[in-house]
């Protein structure tokens, strides 16, 4: 661990320093066009303390960023709506309802499909044209189509956010359910043992591996849905909402900040999942 | 080559009764992409109550199919096979064996006893009597103390013992073992060899036991069952005269020897034939 600290904080810096050139460039454009406007000669000192302090700056400043993270978050009280904590928590409950949805749906495909000749050879294709489908073309239709049928609020959302996280656990789960060598199938064949025990003896357990991996793939991907799924319901909260509203207003030190909120919820997400998935094969016994 | 009568001279039944295990003209053709393969011609084999029959031979002689065959893991094209009275289909429905393969293949998710515990929770054995057997099998085969141990924590040898353990643990009269210590080292196999033969002393179970090496197929077994292969068949059939008790010195003796040539002449005659 400790070992670690210090070629990520080698290459948090390199990024950061990264950051503060291309904002300096990039910004430098309107000051000098507003100085010129201004019939005012600028000093490159000048040029480049502007360039950090803009209000709408192409590019903002890793601490102009990080400033409005602090106000957004520990500044604003958490009901408020210019707090970040509730419009991530909004984009939260909507993640976790639809990681539940898709994980529940993509176990139970699995289940079918290494289970049944017939879903196996048509499930799959489905499975698999579904997430060609660009997610951003048909969030709208499903918003609009439950719309029509009076489902409004948190569980549209969900369900686009189940529609991107199903997928990975399908497939985890589907491979994870096989993984049993044919020795072990035979094993429980010379016990007489029925198409259920073989299930909840051997394939279930050792599909676990291949399931927490799936999830970790999956609960990144429920929250891009979740996002996603804010944009084109002209949403007034969630993440998604504060990066539309961000880029109608060139806002870029607000979508800058959701972005990195929307980041550290997803890392934090993934390292819930991971955790879970120690504590549990820990449990079970098997080494990690 | 022993002629076919020669063979059926030793393997024919004395009595219906005692018969275990009766094999008559089994033929198993295989279908494959590259056209049928005889895995299994004219088998004819009786193995009675108590025996330990050894089966060796080259690979691809049909010994690993013949014994997945009794277990019901392979259906004969052709002949008739019976166990205890039985189809093998119907003796694996009553559960009439228990079968230790090559690999120990225990789950890596359950602790040794609950890995022994395995066939009897399959079988509905009650909770007591699922406690006192796993003790039992677990004494039988020298793992007391390791219940709580994951198989990781085992060394290989451990792990196949186990693995016998979870084989014995129902009442099955048969052991049906496929190169049970084929992946053991030479020191280890040894150990197992000499546990083996004092549990099948205790048990007095039927023991079918697949492998390549003559020395111990000769140090276990009462018969012996050379296999040849393309198309797998029996090519002698070789009654162990070696006493019941046998110390693991036993192998230096001029008896001993003297089997074990027998073997190699007959898989060096199996394989003379292609």
């Amino acid at each position: 661990m400790r070992q670690s600290i210090l070629p990520v904080l080698t290459v948090v810096l390199i990024i950061l320093g990264i950051w503060y050139l291309a904002a300096a460039w990039m910004n430098s454009t309107w000051t000098l066009q507003q100085a010129e406007r201004a019939e005012q000669t600028l000093s490159t000192v000048e040029v480049l303390q502007d360039t950090m302090q803009q209000d709408r700056p192409k590019l903002p400043a890793p601490h102009q960023v990080a400033v409005e993270l602090w106000e957004t978050t520990a500044e604003k009280k958490i009901t408020s709506k210019r707090s970040l904590v509730y419009h991530g928590w909004i984009t939260l409950s909507a993640t976790l309802l639809g990681f539940a949805i898709g994980t529940g749906l993509g176990v139970l495909l699995a289940v079918g499909i290494v289970h049944n000749r017939a879903m196996d050879m048509s499930v799959m294709p489905w499975a698999i044209a579904s997430q060609t489908i660009p997610i951003l073309a048909i969030a709208p239709m499903i918003i609009v189509v439950l719309n029509s049928v009076g489902v409004t609020g948190l569980l549209p959302k969900a369900i686009i956010s189940a529609y991107l996280s199903f997928f990975p656990v399908v497939v985890g789960m589907v491979k994870g359910l096989r993984s049993p060598a044919p020795m072990q199938l035979d094993l429980m064949r010379t016990y007489s043992a029925s198409q259920s025990q073989v299930f909840w003896n051997l394939r279930l357990p050792a599909s676990v591996p291949f399931l927490f991996t799936s999830l970790k793939v999956g609960i990144a991907a429920s929250l891009v849905g979740a996002i996603v799924g804010e944009l084109p319901t002209g949403a007034v909260a969630g993440l998604g909402a504060r990066l539309l509203a961000g880029s109608y207003y060139g806002q870029t030190i607000q979508i800058w900040s959701a972005l990195i909120a929307a980041a550290v919820l997803a890392a934090s997400l993934v390292g819930i999942v991971s955790l879970l998935e120690r504590l549990t094969l820990h449990k079970m016994g098997m080494r990690t | 080559m022993l002629s076919q009568t020669e063979i059926d001279g030793f393997t024919a039944p004395d009595g219906p009764a005692e018969a275990v295990i009766d094999a008559r003209d089994v033929q198993l053709v295989f279908e494959t992409n590259d056209g049928p393969v005889q895995a299994l011609k004219d088998i004819n084999l009786t193995i009675e109550k108590g025996e330990f029959v050894s089966f060796i031979g080259p690979s691809g002689c049909g010994k690993t199919t013949f014994l997945r065959a009794v277990a019901g893991l392979e259906k004969p094209t052709g002949g008739t096979l019976m166990v205890n009275g039985m189809t093998p289909d119907e003796a694996r429905r009553a559960r009439a064996y228990g079968y230790v393969f090559q690999a120990a293949g225990l789950y890596p998710w359950r602790s040794i006893a609950r890995n022994v515990r395995l066939p009897l929770e399959i079988m509905g054995y009650s909770k007591a009597d699922q406690e006192s057997r796993v003790k039992k099998v677990l004494q039988l085969v020298d793992l007391e103390g390791f219940e709580r141990k994951y198989p990781w924590q085992l060394s290989g040898g451990m792990q196949q013992r186990a693995s016998i353990a979870r084989a014995l643990a129902f009442d099955a009269e048969i052991l049906l073992m496929d190169e049970p210590f084929g992946a053991l080292d030479e020191i280890v196999r040894d150990h197992l060899n000499e546990q083996l033969l004092a549990l099948w002393a205790r048990t007095e179970k039927t023991i079918g036991f697949v492998t390549h090496s003559i020395p111990e197929a000769v140090y276990l077994s009462t018969k012996i069952v050379v296999m040849s292969p393309r198309p797998g068949r029996i090519s002698d059939v070789i009654l162990n005269t070696l006493p019941k008790e046998r110390p693991l010195d036993i192998r230096d003796t001029p008896e001993f020897l003297e089997i074990a040539h027998r073997v190699r002449e007959g898989l060096r005659a199996g394989h003379a034939y292609d």
